[in-house]
Protein backbone atom coordinates (compact mmCIF):
# COMPACT_ATOMS: atom_id res chain seq x y z
CA UNK A 1 0.00 0.00 0.00
CA UNK A 2 1.62 3.19 -1.19
CA UNK A 3 1.37 6.23 1.06
CA UNK A 4 0.40 9.51 -0.57
CA UNK A 5 3.00 11.75 1.05
CA UNK A 6 1.68 14.92 -0.60
CA UNK A 7 -1.64 14.41 1.18
CA UNK A 8 -0.05 14.21 4.63
CA UNK A 9 2.68 16.81 3.97
CA UNK A 10 1.17 19.54 6.23
CA UNK A 11 1.03 17.15 9.18
CA UNK A 12 4.57 15.94 8.49
CA UNK A 13 5.86 19.53 8.36
CA UNK A 14 4.27 20.39 11.71
CA UNK A 15 5.65 17.18 13.25
CA UNK A 16 9.16 18.04 12.08
CA UNK A 17 8.74 21.61 13.36
CA UNK A 18 7.59 20.38 16.77
CA UNK A 19 10.67 18.18 17.13
CA UNK A 20 13.02 20.93 15.92
CA UNK A 21 11.43 23.38 18.37
CA UNK A 22 11.99 21.01 21.27
CA UNK A 23 15.63 20.40 20.29
CA UNK A 24 16.43 24.08 19.63
CA UNK A 25 14.98 24.97 23.02
CA UNK A 26 17.59 22.70 24.61
CA UNK A 27 20.44 24.57 22.92
CA UNK A 28 19.26 28.14 23.49
CA UNK A 29 19.59 29.77 26.89
CA UNK A 30 18.10 32.79 28.65
CA UNK A 31 16.47 35.47 26.51
CA UNK A 32 17.38 33.67 23.28
CA UNK A 33 14.82 30.98 24.07
CA UNK A 34 12.06 33.18 22.65
CA UNK A 35 13.49 32.54 19.16
CA UNK A 36 11.62 29.21 19.09
CA UNK A 37 8.46 31.26 18.49
CA UNK A 38 9.45 32.53 15.00
CA UNK A 39 10.78 29.05 14.28
CA UNK A 40 7.33 27.59 14.97
CA UNK A 41 5.82 30.38 12.86
CA UNK A 42 8.05 29.44 9.91
CA UNK A 43 6.92 25.83 10.30
CA UNK A 44 3.28 26.94 10.17
CA UNK A 45 3.95 29.02 7.03
CA UNK A 46 5.65 26.05 5.32
CA UNK A 47 2.69 23.87 6.28
CA UNK A 48 0.34 26.44 4.67
CA UNK A 49 2.56 26.27 1.58
CA UNK A 50 2.05 22.50 1.45
CA UNK A 51 -1.70 22.77 2.11
CA UNK A 52 -2.60 25.28 -0.63
CA UNK A 53 -1.59 23.03 -3.61
CA UNK A 54 -3.97 20.37 -2.29
CA UNK A 55 -6.94 22.63 -3.15
CA UNK A 56 -9.12 21.02 -5.81
CA UNK A 57 -7.57 17.58 -5.34
CA UNK A 58 -9.43 14.58 -4.06
CA UNK A 59 -6.82 12.41 -2.41
CA UNK A 60 -7.25 9.38 -0.24
CA UNK A 61 -4.57 7.36 1.50
CA UNK A 62 -4.07 4.79 4.29
CA UNK A 63 -6.78 2.60 2.83
CA UNK A 64 -9.34 5.41 2.64
CA UNK A 65 -9.09 6.40 6.31
CA UNK A 66 -7.34 9.69 5.49
CA UNK A 67 -9.05 11.85 2.87
CA UNK A 68 -7.97 15.27 1.62
CA UNK A 69 -10.70 17.14 -0.24
CA UNK A 70 -11.66 20.81 -0.40
CA UNK A 71 -13.55 20.63 2.88
CA UNK A 72 -10.45 19.31 4.66
CA UNK A 73 -8.22 21.92 3.01
CA UNK A 74 -10.47 24.79 4.13
CA UNK A 75 -10.45 23.59 7.74
CA UNK A 76 -6.69 22.95 7.67
CA UNK A 77 -6.13 26.51 6.48
CA UNK A 78 -8.36 27.82 9.29
CA UNK A 79 -6.28 25.83 11.80
CA UNK A 80 -2.94 27.00 10.40
CA UNK A 81 -3.99 30.66 10.30
CA UNK A 82 -5.19 30.44 13.89
CA UNK A 83 -1.87 28.77 14.79
CA UNK A 84 -0.02 31.78 13.35
CA UNK A 85 -2.28 34.21 15.22
CA UNK A 86 -1.89 32.31 18.51
CA UNK A 87 1.89 32.24 18.08
CA UNK A 88 1.73 36.00 17.58
CA UNK A 89 -0.16 36.68 20.80
CA UNK A 90 1.99 34.16 22.72
CA UNK A 91 5.41 35.63 21.95
CA UNK A 92 5.82 38.43 24.47
CA UNK A 93 3.48 36.80 26.99
CA UNK A 94 5.70 33.75 27.34
CA UNK A 95 9.02 35.52 26.67
CA UNK A 96 8.51 37.89 29.61
CA UNK A 97 7.23 35.38 32.09
CA UNK A 98 10.03 33.02 30.97
CA UNK A 99 8.42 29.74 31.86
CA UNK A 100 8.65 26.56 29.80
CA UNK A 101 8.78 28.30 26.43
CA UNK A 102 10.14 25.39 24.40
CA UNK A 103 7.72 22.96 26.02
CA UNK A 104 4.79 25.30 25.41
CA UNK A 105 5.49 25.70 21.69
CA UNK A 106 6.14 21.95 21.33
CA UNK A 107 2.80 21.11 22.98
CA UNK A 108 1.00 23.75 20.92
CA UNK A 109 2.36 22.33 17.67
CA UNK A 110 1.53 18.74 18.66
CA UNK A 111 -2.02 19.81 19.49
CA UNK A 112 -2.33 21.40 16.05
CA UNK A 113 -1.09 18.20 14.36
CA UNK A 114 -4.13 16.45 15.83
CA UNK A 115 -6.36 19.26 14.58
CA UNK A 116 -4.99 19.00 11.03
CA UNK A 117 -5.75 15.25 11.03
CA UNK A 118 -9.30 15.76 12.31
CA UNK A 119 -11.07 17.03 9.15
CA UNK A 120 -9.33 14.37 7.04
CA UNK A 121 -10.15 11.39 9.25
CA UNK A 122 -12.76 9.02 7.81
CA UNK A 123 -12.43 6.28 10.43
CA UNK A 124 -13.51 6.27 14.09
CA UNK A 125 -10.07 5.01 15.11
CA UNK A 126 -8.28 7.92 13.41
CA UNK A 127 -10.85 10.39 14.77
CA UNK A 128 -10.24 9.08 18.30
CA UNK A 129 -6.44 9.32 17.95
CA UNK A 130 -6.72 12.83 16.48
CA UNK A 131 -9.04 13.93 19.30
CA UNK A 132 -6.59 12.69 21.92
CA UNK A 133 -3.66 14.33 20.11
CA UNK A 134 -5.56 17.61 20.42
CA UNK A 135 -6.59 17.07 24.05
CA UNK A 136 -3.59 15.63 25.89
CA UNK A 137 -1.19 18.53 25.13
CA UNK A 138 -4.12 20.82 26.05
CA UNK A 139 -4.29 19.32 29.57
CA UNK A 140 -0.61 20.11 30.10
CA UNK A 141 -0.84 23.60 28.57
CA UNK A 142 -3.78 24.51 30.85
CA UNK A 143 -1.60 23.72 33.86
CA UNK A 144 1.56 25.30 32.50
CA UNK A 145 1.88 27.84 35.34
CA UNK A 146 2.85 25.14 37.80
CA UNK A 147 2.96 27.27 40.94
CA UNK A 148 -0.35 28.98 40.25
CA UNK A 149 -3.35 27.56 42.13
CA UNK A 150 -5.77 28.70 39.43
CA UNK A 151 -3.74 27.09 36.68
CA UNK A 152 -3.49 23.73 38.41
CA UNK A 153 -7.22 23.83 39.15
CA UNK A 154 -7.93 24.61 35.48
CA UNK A 155 -5.77 21.65 34.46
CA UNK A 156 -7.40 19.15 36.80
CA UNK A 157 -10.94 20.16 35.83
CA UNK A 158 -10.13 20.04 32.13
CA UNK A 159 -8.35 16.70 32.51
CA UNK A 160 -11.04 14.89 34.50
CA UNK A 161 -13.82 16.07 32.18
CA UNK A 162 -11.68 15.27 29.14
CA UNK A 163 -10.92 11.66 30.10
CA UNK A 164 -14.51 11.05 31.21
CA UNK A 165 -15.87 12.28 27.87
CA UNK A 166 -13.38 10.13 25.96
CA UNK A 167 -14.36 7.06 28.00
CA UNK A 168 -18.05 7.67 27.22
CA UNK A 169 -17.29 8.17 23.54
CA UNK A 170 -15.15 5.01 23.37
CA UNK A 171 -17.92 2.93 24.91
CA UNK A 172 -20.24 4.24 22.22
CA UNK A 173 -17.66 3.42 19.55
CA UNK A 174 -17.21 -0.14 20.87
CA UNK A 175 -20.99 -0.73 20.76
CA UNK A 176 -21.14 0.78 17.29
CA UNK A 177 -18.40 -1.61 16.18
CA UNK A 178 -20.39 -4.50 17.63
CA UNK A 179 -23.46 -3.50 15.63
CA UNK A 180 -21.77 -2.71 12.32
CA UNK A 181 -18.50 -4.67 12.27
CA UNK A 182 -16.55 -1.71 10.93
CA UNK A 183 -15.09 1.58 12.11
CA UNK A 184 -14.95 3.32 8.73
CA UNK A 185 -17.45 6.18 8.60
CA UNK A 186 -18.90 5.34 5.18
CA UNK A 187 -19.06 1.65 6.14
CA UNK A 188 -21.05 2.55 9.26
CA UNK A 189 -23.41 4.68 7.13
CA UNK A 190 -24.05 1.70 4.84
CA UNK A 191 -24.71 -0.68 7.72
CA UNK A 192 -26.95 1.78 9.56
CA UNK A 193 -29.00 2.30 6.40
CA UNK A 194 -30.07 -1.35 6.58
CA UNK A 195 -31.71 -0.95 10.00
CA UNK A 196 -34.44 1.15 8.44
CA UNK A 197 -36.90 2.97 10.64
CA UNK A 198 -36.78 0.69 13.70
CA UNK A 199 -33.24 0.70 15.07
CA UNK A 200 -32.64 -1.07 18.40
CA UNK A 201 -32.45 1.35 21.37
CA UNK A 202 -28.91 0.23 22.20
CA UNK A 203 -27.75 1.36 18.74
CA UNK A 204 -29.26 4.80 19.32
CA UNK A 205 -27.65 4.94 22.77
CA UNK A 206 -24.21 4.25 21.34
CA UNK A 207 -24.80 6.88 18.65
CA UNK A 208 -25.69 9.45 21.30
CA UNK A 209 -22.68 8.46 23.46
CA UNK A 210 -20.35 9.21 20.54
CA UNK A 211 -22.03 12.60 19.99
CA UNK A 212 -21.78 13.38 23.73
CA UNK A 213 -18.02 12.77 23.56
CA UNK A 214 -17.70 15.52 20.96
CA UNK A 215 -20.22 17.65 22.88
CA UNK A 216 -17.69 18.02 25.70
CA UNK A 217 -15.02 19.10 23.23
CA UNK A 218 -17.19 21.87 21.75
CA UNK A 219 -18.49 22.81 25.25
CA UNK A 220 -22.18 22.48 24.40
CA UNK A 221 -24.61 22.79 27.31
CA UNK A 222 -24.90 20.59 29.47
CA UNK A 223 -21.27 19.54 28.89
CA UNK A 224 -19.89 23.08 29.13
CA UNK A 225 -19.16 23.57 32.84
CA UNK A 226 -15.41 22.93 32.54
CA UNK A 227 -14.93 25.64 29.92
CA UNK A 228 -15.15 28.92 31.90
CA UNK A 229 -13.00 27.63 34.77
CA UNK A 230 -10.41 26.16 32.44
CA UNK A 231 -10.19 29.28 30.28
CA UNK A 232 -9.95 31.55 33.32
CA UNK A 233 -7.18 29.52 34.96
CA UNK A 234 -5.04 28.84 31.90
CA UNK A 235 -2.48 31.27 30.49
CA UNK A 236 -4.46 33.61 28.18
CA UNK A 237 -2.95 32.42 24.83
CA UNK A 238 -3.83 28.84 25.87
CA UNK A 239 -7.40 29.98 26.58
CA UNK A 240 -7.49 31.46 23.07
CA UNK A 241 -6.29 28.14 21.65
CA UNK A 242 -8.93 26.18 23.60
CA UNK A 243 -11.73 28.59 22.71
CA UNK A 244 -10.97 28.70 19.00
CA UNK A 245 -8.82 25.92 17.59
CA UNK A 246 -9.71 23.09 19.94
CA UNK A 247 -13.42 23.90 19.58
CA UNK A 248 -13.11 23.96 15.78
CA UNK A 249 -11.44 20.54 15.92
CA UNK A 250 -14.38 19.24 17.95
CA UNK A 251 -16.77 20.59 15.31
CA UNK A 252 -14.74 18.98 12.51
CA UNK A 253 -15.05 15.61 14.28
CA UNK A 254 -18.75 16.15 14.99
CA UNK A 255 -19.42 17.01 11.33
CA UNK A 256 -17.60 13.85 10.23
CA UNK A 257 -19.49 11.47 12.52
CA UNK A 258 -22.93 13.04 12.14
CA UNK A 259 -23.09 14.02 8.48
CA UNK A 260 -21.16 11.01 7.13
CA UNK A 261 -21.48 8.05 9.48
CA UNK A 262 -24.85 8.67 11.18
CA UNK A 263 -26.53 10.33 8.21
CA UNK A 264 -29.22 7.58 7.92
CA UNK A 265 -30.35 8.38 11.47
CA UNK A 266 -30.48 12.17 11.07
CA UNK A 267 -34.09 12.10 12.33
CA UNK A 268 -32.71 11.01 15.71
CA UNK A 269 -29.70 13.24 16.24
CA UNK A 270 -30.76 16.38 14.39
CA UNK A 271 -33.58 17.35 16.82
CA UNK A 272 -31.36 16.41 19.78
CA UNK A 273 -28.53 18.66 18.58
CA UNK A 274 -31.02 21.39 17.69
CA UNK A 275 -32.37 21.43 21.25
CA UNK A 276 -28.79 21.43 22.56
CA UNK A 277 -28.11 24.43 20.31
CA UNK A 278 -31.03 26.35 21.86
CA UNK A 279 -29.89 25.58 25.42
CA UNK A 280 -26.24 26.28 24.61
CA UNK A 281 -26.73 29.73 23.13
CA UNK A 282 -29.37 30.81 25.66
CA UNK A 283 -27.46 29.72 28.76
CA UNK A 284 -24.13 30.96 27.39
CA UNK A 285 -25.51 34.41 26.70
CA UNK A 286 -27.51 34.74 29.93
CA UNK A 287 -24.55 33.80 32.12
CA UNK A 288 -22.16 35.96 30.09
CA UNK A 289 -24.36 38.95 30.96
CA UNK A 290 -23.35 38.68 34.60
CA UNK A 291 -19.60 38.24 34.22
CA UNK A 292 -17.12 40.77 35.54
CA UNK A 293 -13.93 38.95 34.51
CA UNK A 294 -13.08 39.51 30.86
CA UNK A 295 -11.74 35.96 30.29
CA UNK A 296 -14.88 34.44 31.76
CA UNK A 297 -17.01 36.76 29.64
CA UNK A 298 -15.20 35.55 26.51
CA UNK A 299 -15.49 31.95 27.75
CA UNK A 300 -19.26 32.15 28.16
CA UNK A 301 -19.51 34.02 24.88
CA UNK A 302 -17.62 31.15 23.22
CA UNK A 303 -20.13 28.71 24.77
CA UNK A 304 -22.90 30.78 23.18
CA UNK A 305 -21.05 30.85 19.85
CA UNK A 306 -20.86 27.04 19.94
CA UNK A 307 -24.65 27.14 20.20
CA UNK A 308 -24.90 29.20 17.01
CA UNK A 309 -22.57 26.75 15.26
CA UNK A 310 -24.76 23.84 16.38
CA UNK A 311 -27.90 25.30 14.74
CA UNK A 312 -27.10 23.88 11.26
CA UNK A 313 -26.80 20.41 12.82
CA UNK A 314 -30.42 20.72 13.91
CA UNK A 315 -31.46 21.29 10.29
CA UNK A 316 -30.05 18.04 8.93
CA UNK A 317 -32.32 15.39 7.44
CA UNK A 318 -31.39 11.96 6.15
CA UNK A 319 -31.40 11.68 2.38
CA UNK A 320 -31.72 15.44 1.82
CA UNK A 321 -28.23 15.99 0.43
CA UNK A 322 -28.75 19.65 -0.48
CA UNK A 323 -30.00 20.64 2.99
CA UNK A 324 -27.12 18.78 4.67
CA UNK A 325 -24.66 20.39 2.27
CA UNK A 326 -25.98 23.86 3.11
CA UNK A 327 -25.84 23.04 6.84
CA UNK A 328 -22.18 21.94 6.73
CA UNK A 329 -21.23 24.98 4.67
CA UNK A 330 -22.96 27.32 7.13
CA UNK A 331 -21.10 25.75 10.05
CA UNK A 332 -17.72 25.95 8.31
CA UNK A 333 -18.35 29.56 7.28
CA UNK A 334 -19.36 30.46 10.84
CA UNK A 335 -16.22 28.78 12.22
CA UNK A 336 -14.02 30.70 9.79
CA UNK A 337 -15.74 33.98 10.66
CA UNK A 338 -15.52 33.29 14.41
CA UNK A 339 -11.81 32.41 14.43
CA UNK A 340 -10.37 35.83 13.56
CA UNK A 341 -12.28 38.09 16.02
CA UNK A 342 -12.11 35.63 18.90
CA UNK A 343 -8.33 35.21 18.75
CA UNK A 344 -8.14 38.98 18.33
CA UNK A 345 -10.21 39.61 21.47
CA UNK A 346 -7.88 37.36 23.45
CA UNK A 347 -4.94 39.19 21.88
CA UNK A 348 -6.17 42.57 23.14
CA UNK A 349 -6.71 40.96 26.53
CA UNK A 350 -3.06 39.81 26.50
CA UNK A 351 -1.99 43.36 25.68
CA UNK A 352 -3.95 44.80 28.61
CA UNK A 353 -3.11 41.99 31.00
CA UNK A 354 0.56 41.27 30.24
CA UNK A 355 2.35 43.72 32.53
CA UNK A 356 -0.42 44.68 34.90
CA UNK A 357 -2.39 41.50 35.45
CA UNK A 358 -5.59 43.44 34.70
CA UNK A 359 -8.43 41.19 33.62
CA UNK A 360 -11.77 42.51 34.87
CA UNK A 361 -14.08 44.62 32.72
CA UNK A 362 -13.48 47.71 34.91
CA UNK A 363 -9.80 47.49 34.01
CA UNK A 364 -10.80 48.30 30.43
CA UNK A 365 -12.15 51.68 31.58
CA UNK A 366 -10.91 54.49 29.39
CA UNK A 367 -8.95 52.19 27.10
CA UNK A 368 -10.11 54.43 24.25
CA UNK A 369 -8.07 57.28 25.76
CA UNK A 370 -5.16 55.18 27.05
CA UNK A 371 -4.55 53.17 23.88
CA UNK A 372 -6.95 54.08 21.06
CA UNK A 373 -5.69 51.42 18.65
CA UNK A 374 -6.30 48.52 21.06
CA UNK A 375 -9.72 49.92 22.00
CA UNK A 376 -10.62 50.25 18.32
CA UNK A 377 -9.46 46.68 17.67
CA UNK A 378 -11.42 45.31 20.64
CA UNK A 379 -14.53 47.17 19.44
CA UNK A 380 -14.21 45.59 15.99
CA UNK A 381 -13.77 42.12 17.42
CA UNK A 382 -16.70 42.40 19.82
CA UNK A 383 -18.96 43.76 17.08
CA UNK A 384 -17.96 40.84 14.89
CA UNK A 385 -18.67 38.31 17.66
CA UNK A 386 -22.07 39.95 18.10
CA UNK A 387 -22.71 39.98 14.35
CA UNK A 388 -22.87 43.70 13.54
CA UNK A 389 -21.51 45.51 10.48
CA UNK A 390 -18.86 46.37 9.38
CA UNK A 391 -17.50 42.95 10.32
CA UNK A 392 -17.62 39.41 9.00
CA UNK A 393 -19.78 38.30 11.94
CA UNK A 394 -22.83 39.71 10.15
CA UNK A 395 -22.39 37.37 7.16
CA UNK A 396 -21.76 34.44 9.50
CA UNK A 397 -25.19 34.91 11.05
CA UNK A 398 -26.65 35.32 7.55
CA UNK A 399 -25.09 32.02 6.46
CA UNK A 400 -26.92 30.21 9.26
CA UNK A 401 -30.22 31.97 8.46
CA UNK A 402 -29.77 31.00 4.81
CA UNK A 403 -29.21 27.34 5.71
CA UNK A 404 -32.30 27.47 7.96
CA UNK A 405 -34.41 28.91 5.15
CA UNK A 406 -33.16 26.13 2.87
CA UNK A 407 -34.40 23.51 5.34
CA UNK A 408 -37.64 25.45 5.71
CA UNK A 409 -39.50 23.34 8.30
CA UNK A 410 -41.06 24.55 11.55
CA UNK A 411 -38.14 23.42 13.72
CA UNK A 412 -35.74 25.40 11.50
CA UNK A 413 -37.76 28.58 12.10
CA UNK A 414 -37.84 27.91 15.86
CA UNK A 415 -34.04 27.63 15.79
CA UNK A 416 -33.70 30.86 13.80
CA UNK A 417 -36.06 32.61 16.23
CA UNK A 418 -33.74 31.67 19.12
CA UNK A 419 -30.72 32.73 17.04
CA UNK A 420 -32.16 36.23 16.63
CA UNK A 421 -33.26 36.56 20.29
CA UNK A 422 -29.82 35.49 21.43
CA UNK A 423 -28.02 37.80 19.04
CA UNK A 424 -29.88 40.68 20.70
CA UNK A 425 -29.04 39.47 24.22
CA UNK A 426 -25.38 39.07 23.24
CA UNK A 427 -25.15 42.72 22.23
CA UNK A 428 -25.88 43.76 25.83
CA UNK A 429 -22.62 42.39 27.14
CA UNK A 430 -20.50 43.02 24.05
CA UNK A 431 -21.61 46.65 23.96
CA UNK A 432 -21.17 46.98 27.73
CA UNK A 433 -17.45 46.37 27.23
CA UNK A 434 -17.39 48.83 24.33
CA UNK A 435 -19.16 51.41 26.51
CA UNK A 436 -16.67 50.89 29.36
CA UNK A 437 -13.75 51.30 26.95
CA UNK A 438 -14.88 54.53 25.29
CA UNK A 439 -17.28 56.26 27.69
CA UNK A 440 -15.79 55.86 31.16
CA UNK A 441 -12.80 57.56 32.75
CA UNK A 442 -9.74 55.45 33.60
CA UNK A 443 -8.91 55.04 37.28
CA UNK A 444 -5.98 57.03 38.64
CA UNK A 445 -2.59 55.39 38.44
CA UNK A 446 -3.44 52.68 35.95
CA UNK A 447 -0.55 50.88 34.32
CA UNK A 448 0.07 51.95 30.71
CA UNK A 449 -0.88 49.49 27.95
CA UNK A 450 2.28 48.40 26.13
CA UNK A 451 1.37 45.75 23.58
CA UNK A 452 4.73 45.60 21.81
CA UNK A 453 5.36 45.31 18.08
CA UNK A 454 4.36 41.68 17.48
CA UNK A 455 1.07 41.87 19.27
CA UNK A 456 0.19 45.16 17.54
CA UNK A 457 0.94 43.63 14.14
CA UNK A 458 -1.10 40.50 14.83
CA UNK A 459 -4.01 42.56 16.17
CA UNK A 460 -3.87 44.88 13.15
CA UNK A 461 -3.85 41.87 10.81
CA UNK A 462 -6.86 40.36 12.57
CA UNK A 463 -8.77 43.67 12.45
CA UNK A 464 -7.91 43.95 8.77
CA UNK A 465 -9.09 40.37 8.15
CA UNK A 466 -12.33 40.90 10.07
CA UNK A 467 -13.22 44.03 8.07
CA UNK A 468 -11.89 42.71 4.74
CA UNK A 469 -14.08 39.63 4.97
CA UNK A 470 -17.07 41.92 5.57
CA UNK A 471 -16.32 43.70 2.29
CA UNK A 472 -15.39 40.53 0.41
CA UNK A 473 -17.15 37.59 2.11
CA UNK A 474 -16.69 35.68 -1.15
CA UNK A 475 -13.08 35.02 -0.12
CA UNK A 476 -14.25 32.32 2.27
CA UNK A 477 -17.85 31.72 1.20
CA UNK A 478 -16.73 30.69 -2.29
CA UNK A 479 -14.28 28.31 -0.70
CA UNK A 480 -16.83 26.84 1.73
CA UNK A 481 -19.44 26.63 -1.04
CA UNK A 482 -17.01 24.54 -3.09
CA UNK A 483 -16.56 22.00 -0.32
CA UNK A 484 -18.79 19.07 -1.11
CA UNK A 485 -18.39 17.01 2.02
CA UNK A 486 -21.67 15.18 1.72
CA UNK A 487 -21.57 14.71 -2.03
CA UNK A 488 -17.96 13.53 -1.83
CA UNK A 489 -18.98 10.77 0.55
CA UNK A 490 -17.58 7.21 0.41
CA UNK B 1 -18.40 -19.17 23.96
CA UNK B 2 -21.34 -16.84 23.71
CA UNK B 3 -21.17 -13.09 23.41
CA UNK B 4 -23.43 -12.40 26.38
CA UNK B 5 -20.87 -13.14 29.11
CA UNK B 6 -18.19 -10.65 28.06
CA UNK B 7 -20.80 -8.02 27.27
CA UNK B 8 -22.41 -8.25 30.71
CA UNK B 9 -18.97 -8.06 32.32
CA UNK B 10 -18.11 -5.00 30.23
CA UNK B 11 -21.40 -3.26 31.02
CA UNK B 12 -20.89 -3.99 34.73
CA UNK B 13 -17.32 -2.65 34.69
CA UNK B 14 -18.47 0.45 32.82
CA UNK B 15 -21.19 1.15 35.38
CA UNK B 16 -18.79 0.61 38.29
CA UNK B 17 -16.37 3.04 36.68
CA UNK B 18 -19.08 5.63 36.03
CA UNK B 19 -20.27 5.33 39.65
CA UNK B 20 -16.69 5.76 40.84
CA UNK B 21 -16.26 8.94 38.80
CA UNK B 22 -19.46 10.38 40.27
CA UNK B 23 -19.00 9.26 43.88
CA UNK B 24 -15.26 9.42 44.58
CA UNK B 25 -13.70 12.70 45.65
CA UNK B 26 -10.10 11.52 45.56
CA UNK B 27 -8.54 12.48 42.22
CA UNK B 28 -6.45 9.28 41.99
CA UNK B 29 -9.51 7.10 42.59
CA UNK B 30 -11.44 9.06 39.93
CA UNK B 31 -8.56 8.34 37.56
CA UNK B 32 -8.75 4.63 38.42
CA UNK B 33 -12.50 4.63 37.78
CA UNK B 34 -11.93 6.12 34.33
CA UNK B 35 -9.45 3.32 33.67
CA UNK B 36 -12.16 0.79 34.60
CA UNK B 37 -14.42 2.37 31.99
CA UNK B 38 -11.68 2.14 29.37
CA UNK B 39 -11.13 -1.53 30.23
CA UNK B 40 -14.83 -2.16 29.71
CA UNK B 41 -14.39 -0.67 26.25
CA UNK B 42 -11.48 -3.02 25.57
CA UNK B 43 -13.45 -6.08 26.65
CA UNK B 44 -16.28 -5.01 24.36
CA UNK B 45 -13.99 -4.49 21.38
CA UNK B 46 -12.11 -7.78 21.77
CA UNK B 47 -15.29 -9.77 22.44
CA UNK B 48 -17.06 -8.38 19.39
CA UNK B 49 -14.00 -9.06 17.26
CA UNK B 50 -13.54 -12.67 18.39
CA UNK B 51 -17.14 -13.79 18.77
CA UNK B 52 -19.10 -11.82 16.20
CA UNK B 53 -16.84 -10.44 13.45
CA UNK B 54 -14.24 -13.24 13.19
CA UNK B 55 -13.85 -12.94 9.41
CA UNK B 56 -12.62 -9.33 9.55
CA UNK B 57 -9.21 -9.57 7.78
CA UNK B 58 -7.64 -6.58 9.58
CA UNK B 59 -8.88 -7.48 13.09
CA UNK B 60 -10.30 -3.98 13.64
CA UNK B 61 -11.52 -4.62 17.18
CA UNK B 62 -8.23 -5.91 18.53
CA UNK B 63 -6.22 -3.17 16.84
CA UNK B 64 -8.60 -0.59 18.28
CA UNK B 65 -8.14 -2.12 21.74
CA UNK B 66 -4.36 -1.73 21.38
CA UNK B 67 -4.80 1.95 20.53
CA UNK B 68 -7.08 2.42 23.53
CA UNK B 69 -4.43 0.86 25.81
CA UNK B 70 -1.70 3.16 24.46
CA UNK B 71 -3.79 6.32 24.68
CA UNK B 72 -4.98 5.40 28.19
CA UNK B 73 -1.35 5.06 29.26
CA UNK B 74 -0.58 8.52 27.87
CA UNK B 75 -3.63 9.96 29.64
CA UNK B 76 -2.64 8.45 32.99
CA UNK B 77 0.91 9.75 32.59
CA UNK B 78 -0.33 13.30 32.09
CA UNK B 79 -3.09 12.90 34.66
CA UNK B 80 -0.85 11.75 37.48
CA UNK B 81 1.47 14.67 36.77
CA UNK B 82 -1.48 17.09 37.01
CA UNK B 83 -2.72 15.48 40.24
CA UNK B 84 0.81 15.56 41.67
CA UNK B 85 1.13 19.23 40.80
CA UNK B 86 -2.18 19.95 42.50
CA UNK B 87 -0.97 18.09 45.59
CA UNK B 88 2.21 20.17 45.72
CA UNK B 89 0.22 23.40 45.45
CA UNK B 90 -2.49 22.76 48.01
CA UNK B 91 -1.49 19.56 49.88
CA UNK B 92 -4.74 17.85 48.94
CA UNK B 93 -5.99 15.71 46.08
CA UNK B 94 -9.65 16.04 47.00
CA UNK B 95 -11.33 17.38 43.87
CA UNK B 96 -13.93 19.22 45.96
CA UNK B 97 -11.10 21.42 47.24
CA UNK B 98 -10.49 22.70 43.72
CA UNK B 99 -13.18 25.36 44.05
CA UNK B 100 -11.38 28.67 43.58
CA UNK B 101 -13.39 29.39 40.45
CA UNK B 102 -17.16 29.27 40.26
CA UNK B 103 -19.53 30.64 37.64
Amino acid sequence: MAIDFAAIAPELVLTATAIVVLLVDLVLTGGAKQLVNPLAGIGALVAIGFTLPLWGDDRSTFGGTFVVNDYAVVLKLIFLVSLLAILGISWRYFAESRFFQGEYYFLLLVSFIGMLIMPSARDLLLLFVALETVSIPGFVMAGLRKRDLYSSEAAIKFFLIGVLSVALMLFGISMMYGFTGTTSLSGIAQELGQWGSSPPPLLLASLLLIIVGFGFKISAVPFHFWAPDTYAGSPIPVAAMLAVASKTAGFAGLIAVTFIAFEPFAEVWAPALGVLAIFTMSLGNLVALQQRDMVRLLAWSSVAQAGYMLIPFGLAASGAADVNEAAVQATVFYIAAYTLPNIGAFGVLVAVNRRSGYRSIEDFAGLGARHPFMAMAMTTFLLSLGGAPPTVGLWAKFAIVQAGARAGDTFAYVLLFFLIINSVIAFFYYLKVVWVMWMTEPRDGMEPVTPGVNLSLVTAALVFGTVLLFLLPGLISDATAATDLVAGLS
Amino acid sequence: MTLIGPLVLAAFLFCVGLYGVMARRNAVLVLMSVELMLNAVNINLVAFQNLKWQDDPVATGQVFALFVVVVAAAEVGVGLAIVFNMFRNRASINIDDADLMRW
